[in-house]
């Protein structure tokens, strides 16, 4: 970590030197970044308020965490919409808002997680010693790691990007860590953090690539990542063998945020070992990150370039609709392609033959990154890739793959928030002792028999969330799934699409489970023997809360494909570097190709290589 | 009009969940009367002068609610002469099936009638909607109440039935939901961009997509429907879940969940890929075929009389496909006559057999035997009802098997308007194996009739009275089986009150094949010779050429 923090300012020092305008930059920069300072200040007041001798102080942190979240939320839905420069400018409203909904969701979980036992004795008598009060430090790591997620979201830097990836990371690792006191927690805050670290080398060994082939950290903008990756695709035809393995392996680091194959090995043991709590929110906050830096750094690589349809003057052609959007480079998309069909394949049958439902869930995110994989390589479809007009091309919100991916995201948030709520709210407690010691999870799918016969509430989050997870109409998962199906079918991805819809089938097989124990299973007394509903009633509330967005949300379904589609509005208009040339449009392109040919084969030198 | 339709079982519903657990019996009743009066009056206020015109949904150049426009997805519905058949079916059955099962359930009444209600409202959608994700919402929201229902109150191995029967059809359907996306996007691309799904801007697409492109299209729509029908190689959940469905689910089952899948195939694989469906009928036949007679050779050596009935489902449906791809108005005319028929007769078997396991809790051949003495009244039923489903002439199932088979040996050249000389999809070699199956079906049925019925008096060991329950059927039950009895009479004497609003309809269906050419991607099987008689190899005696028998026989069933 130290070598790579070291290469990092180093790295930091060079970018600063090409960097446009320095302090006029930073403060424009820093309207953005509003709801940040907003979470930051929060985090602040939240890690004090752990530490308050009072009781109710001291539960007040809850609340003002959530509440934090909350103004952060409306801070960045009423701050700037558009980040200039960007090639997804709008991006950063739609994704932090959705981040401030789902994870004040999340934090309403959280109650009673790590520091029951420590409150009880409190309350027992024993004096309050606040070395051992962590719950202001438990809050306030969930805070730190959003405001790395929300970071994520208004990168256009690498360094930036690689820091917020960073800062949502480095906080879970604790939380995971400290949120039971069983050793299976430690191991898996252990297990977490060493592939993390692996994780992020591999992607910050892409970013150096990226930094060694276009010479800049800057994603968009003049002197770019982007400026300089189209111009070596579109005047070369295609990415510079250091570019591209810079491009393969942040993908690949990346997909470990994402918990994608190959860096998926921690899912399940780390999720079984966390808290369910944690779980959930590892499930949403790190993947977040994770896809929402995937779109920024593959928006700089472009889907457009090269395969515009052909204009004229700027103008769409008649009859020369092109329902197939620009695709990502080859290897690009290759690498990516292969990633989502193993991904949802292995995600899906190692779910299956789970029985902790813990596992079984950890394994279906796995599955559902893979899902999300396939709007990514659909790319913002192809009226983004020409005038940028969605009512005058073909396809639409419906071809716009990129939102496809945030709109995914937002029903998964909700719909898996869910089930892992039914989870945390179930406990069992050891028979002899009659305090809340002992009281741990009950995390298998046999205590979910008859849920809602005996627990109603719980046993229909569970059926809602599972059969909207398992993608069954006319629920919010069914959305996202079409919304995947079209975006994939447009971009003519049609062998992942089957792939997708042969998955959804085989998630179905262990869906199925969690949906119809609760429902029409009778209760299997050996497995709920000592069970009861967590004292915590936040928990099941926030349950509930998913469970009825899963059913409510359904009518705001256009609404809110619109919002994420304009949210992924793709800019391509990218100024070049002086000294390439811009290829306007196919024709221009391939009379590039034909010269380059033409003069190779005259026997010329060919033609120089891209920067390196 | 529809709208109210598919509401009204909705609230039905909800105000069962709402209600005490007591009250759901009736509720459920007086939803399903409430329902079964609507559609009567949306019966009578359908214009039988045009049956092929869409109508009772949405009006002409309106979209419909919109539920997700920039996908091109809005609420339409409207129904021809061929859903408001199904519906109606669906809305007669509804009652009945809550009449069946006031004794038969015995707990849980709220979950029961809930989803028994509940299903009826997607059940009705799938028939009246006109935009192809609409249909597919509906389709799907079938499989929850249906698991449930098997789920909670089948018998002993339902478990597994119901778990089965969920995974092959959610499995087939998504497949099919892909290739409805594929079609959507072309389109989007041939109307300039604009998504829609609705089924008539879809069919104009479809239909005019390359052979090949269809055919791969034609593979998904089969897995898909042939799932629900279900189609041979894909049956295989359905004597499962008939079996250990409680006896109203057996009877939904049969009587309209499974015409969904024949419906789907008729609304949408018949008029969206013409070209496919020419060059691959003959397999789906031959498919269908072998459905026809493996299935009712597995029933002849059932001892279990539900699984039976089960089987001999598989083995109808066949025809039911049989007819829709012999694509001509003889053929179709029968298949849709065969999914109201079967609808009945089957129904009503599950029906008896289910009033008998509630008195004998056993289904076993083995265990039962003379029962015509004992019970004359169910005896009755039991033989009218079997009677109908094998093909007595004067019943229903013969008209509408005897369509389907005529429709299937004629297919050909003159029916599709396609040049002198060439062959239909199917031909006569069809019809004569799948005649057999009528034979079969005779031999399993009055197998099953005579053990059971006839012979010396036989009960199960401990079997000492019904407890509750009166020894014959009692006044509920003959309520219940009445209904049923009168339409197979009717349908079978005089079925020219269905047939003449189906003509229309169907002749549209058959105009899509007009101008099409067979392509030479078919198997050698169907190259039989159309001025062969069958005579020589079925030993029927019909030395007349075909159309002329044809016309015969339609006129005779007309009469």
């Amino acid at each position: 970590m130290t070598m790579a923090l070291e290469m990092m300012t180093g790295v930091l020092a060079t970018a600063g030197v090409a960097a446009p305008g320095s302090a006029e930059a930073i403060v424009d920069k820093l309207a953005y970044l509003v709801p940040e300072m907003i979470l930051f200040a929060g985090t602040c007041v939240v890690m004090m308020l752990g530490l308050s001798k009072s009781v109710a102080v001291r539960r007040a942190t809850a609340g003002a965490s959530i509440l934090t979240l909350v103004a952060a939320g409306i801070a960045a839905a009423l701050g700037p919409s558009a980040m200039p420069g960007s090639m997804l400018p709008n991006i950063m409203v739609f994704s932090k808002v959705m981040i401030a909904v789902v994870g004040a969701l999340i934090l309403l979980t959280f109650a009673g997680t790590i520091d029951r036992e420590f409150e009880d004795s409190v309350r027992r008598g024993r004096p309050f010693d606040p070395i051992r009060a962590n719950r202001g430090e438990f809050y306030a790591f969930a805070l730190f790691s959003l405001t790395g997620l929300m970071l994520c979201c208004s990168a256009d830097d690498l360094i930036w990007m690689f820091l917020a990836l960073e800062l949502t990371s480095l906080p879970t690792y604790v939380m995971v860590s400290v949120s039971t006191a069983r050793s299976r927690s430690q191991e898996a805050g252990v297990k977490y953090f060493f592939l993390g670290a692996l994780g992020a080398a591999t992607f910050l060994m892409g970013f150096t690539l990226l930094y060694g082939a276009t010479g800049t950290t800057q994603l968009f903008g003049e002197v770019s990542i982007a400026s300089a990756l189209n111009a070596e695709r579109v005047l070369y035809g295609g990415l510079s063998p250091i570019a591209l393995a810079g491009v393969v392996l942040s993908v690949v680091g990346i997909g470990f945020k994402i918990a994608a194959v190959p860096m998926h090995f921690y899912t399940a043991d780390v999720y079984e070992g966390a808290a369910a709590p944690v779980s959930a929110y590892l499930a949403f906050v790190p993947k977040t990150a994770g896809f929402v830096t995937l779109m920024l750094l593959l928006a700089a690589v472009g889907w457009g370039v090269g395969v515009t349809p052909a204009t004229t003057d700027g103008e769409v052609a008649s009859g020369a609709i092109s329902m197939t959007g620009g695709s990502l480079p080859e290897p690009v998309r290759v690498t990516l392609w292969v990633m989502a069909a193993l991904t949802m394949t292995i995600g899906n049958v190692l779910a299956w033959l789970q029985t902790s439902v813990k596992r079984m869930l950890a394994y279906s995110s796995v599955a559902h990154s893979g899902y999300m994989l396939v709007g990514l390589i659909a790319g913002p479809g192809v009226y983004a890739a020409a005038s940028g007009d969605p009512e005058t091309l073909a396809g639409g919100v419906a071809a716009n793959g990129l939102a496809a991916v945030l709109f995914y995201l937002l029903t998964y948030g909700c719909m898996n928030l869910g089930a892992f709520a039914v989870i945390a709210s179930l406990e069992r407690r050891r028979a002899a002792s009659g305090s809340a010691e002992g009281a741990e999870e009950v995390d298998s799918v046999d205590a979910l028999r008859g849920l809602c016969r005996s627990n109603p509430l719980l046993g229909w989050t569970m059926v809602l969330c599972a059969a909207s997870l398992m993608g069954l109409p006319i629920l919010l998962g069914f959305f996202g799934k079409l919304f995947l199906f079209t975006a994939g079918v447009f971009s003519g991805e049609y062998v992942l699409v089957v792939v997708l819809a042969l998955n959804s089938a085989i998630a179905a097989f262990y869906y199925l489970r969690l949906m119809f124990y609760p429902l029409t299973e009778s209760r299997d007394e050996h497995a709920m023997e000592g069970v009861k509903a967590s004292p915590f009633a936040s928990r099941w509330v926030a349950g509930a809360l998913s469970a009825g967005s899963v059913i409510v949300l359904v009518p705001f379904v256009p609404a809110l494909t619109d919002a994420a589609d304009r949210a992924t509005q793709y800019e391509t208009a990218v100024e070049i570097e002086s000294g390439y040339e811009r290829a306007a449009s196919i024709a221009a392109y391939q009379e590039l190709l034909e010269a380059r040919r033409a003069a190779a084969e005259a026997g010329d030198e060919a033609a120089p290589p891209p920067a390196d | 009009m529809l709208w109210l339709l598919i509401l009204l079982p909705v609230l039905t519903a909800l105000l069962i969940a709402l209600a005490p657990g007591a009250m759901s019996r009736s509720l459920a009743t007086l939803g399903s009367l409430v329902t079964l009066g609507a559609t009567v009056v949306a019966m009578a206020t359908f214009d039988w002068a045009s049956p092929a015109a869409f109508q009772l949904g949405t009006a002409a150049g309106d979209n419909g609610v919109p539920l997700l426009p920039a996908f091109g997805v809005y609420l339409t519905t409207g129904v021809d002469s061929v859903a408001l058949w199904l519906i109606a079916l669906a809305a007669l059955l509804q009652p009945l099936m809550v009449f069946g099962s006031y004794t038969a359930i015995k707990q849980h009444h709220k979950t029961y009638y809930g989803w028994l209600t509940l299903l009826q409202a997607a059940m009705i959608g799938v028939f009246a909607a006109r935009d192809l994700l609409f249909f597919y919402f509906c389709f799907e929201l079938t499989l929850v109440p249906m698991f449930v229902l098997i789920s909670m109150f089948g018998s002993s191995n339902r478990k597994k039935a119901s778990i089965k029967f969920f995974l092959y059809t959610f499995t087939g359907s998504i497949v099919a939901l892909a290739s409805f996306v594929y079609i959507a996007l072309q389109a989007a691309e041939a109307n300039g961009g604009t998504m829609s799904f609705s089924i008539d801007v879809l069919q104009a697409t479809a239909a005019s997509l390359p052979a090949s492109t269809q055919a791969v299209l034609l593979l998904a729509m089969f897995l898909g429907f042939g799932v629900k029908v279900p189609v041979f190689p894909l049956h295989t959940w359905l004597p499962l879940a008939h079996t250990e469905a409680p006896t109203a689910g057996s009877v939904i089952l049969a009587g309209v969940l499974l015409k969904l899948g024949t419906y789907a195939f008729y609304r949408f694989t018949l008029p969206f890929l013409p070209d496919a469906v020419l060059a691959y009928a003959p397999l789906i036949a031959v498919l269908a075929i072998v459905g026809i007679v493996y299935a009712g050779l597995i029933c002849w050596v059932q001892r279990d009389v539900k699984k039976l009935i089960a089987y001999s489902s598989v083995s109808h449906l066949g025809f039911c496909i049989l007819g829709l791809f012999a694509l001509n108005m003889a053929g179709l005319q029968g298949s849709v006559l065969y999914m109201i028929n079967h609808g009945l007769s089957t129904g009503a078997l599950f029906f008896c057999i289910g009033f008998m396991y509630e008195r004998y809790h056993t289904r076993s051949m083995n265990e039962l035997g003379g029962l015509a003495k004992k019970m004359p009244v169910w005896a009755f039923f039991l033989g009218f009802f079997t009677m109908a489903s094998v093909g007595l002439p004067g019943l229903n199932g013969f008209v509408s098997e005897f369509l389907c088979l005529i429709g299937t040996f004629q297919s050909g050249a003159l029916e599709l308007g396609l040049p002198a000389g060439t062959t239909g999809p199917l031909g006569p070699w069809f019809a004569v194996v799948a005649g057999f199956g009528m034979i079969v079906a005779a031999m399993y049925l009055l197998y099953m009739v005579g053990k059971v019925l006839f012979g010396p008096e036989k009960e199960p060991a401990g079997h000492e009275h019904h407890g509750p329950l009166p020894v014959d059927l009692s006044l509920r039950e003959i309520g219940v089986l009445t209904p049923l009895a009168v339409g197979c009479v009717v349908l079978g004497v005089y079925p020219k009150v269905v047939m003449e609003s189906l003509e229309e309809p169907l002749q549209q269906t058959i105009d899509v094949y007009e101008s099409r050419t067979v392509t030479p991607m078919r198997p050698p099987l169907s190259g039989v010779g159309r001025d062969e008689t069958v005579a020589t190899h079925a030993g029927v005696a019909l030395s007349l050429t075909e159309n002329a028998a044809a016309a015969a026989m339609r006129e005779g069933v007309e009469r």
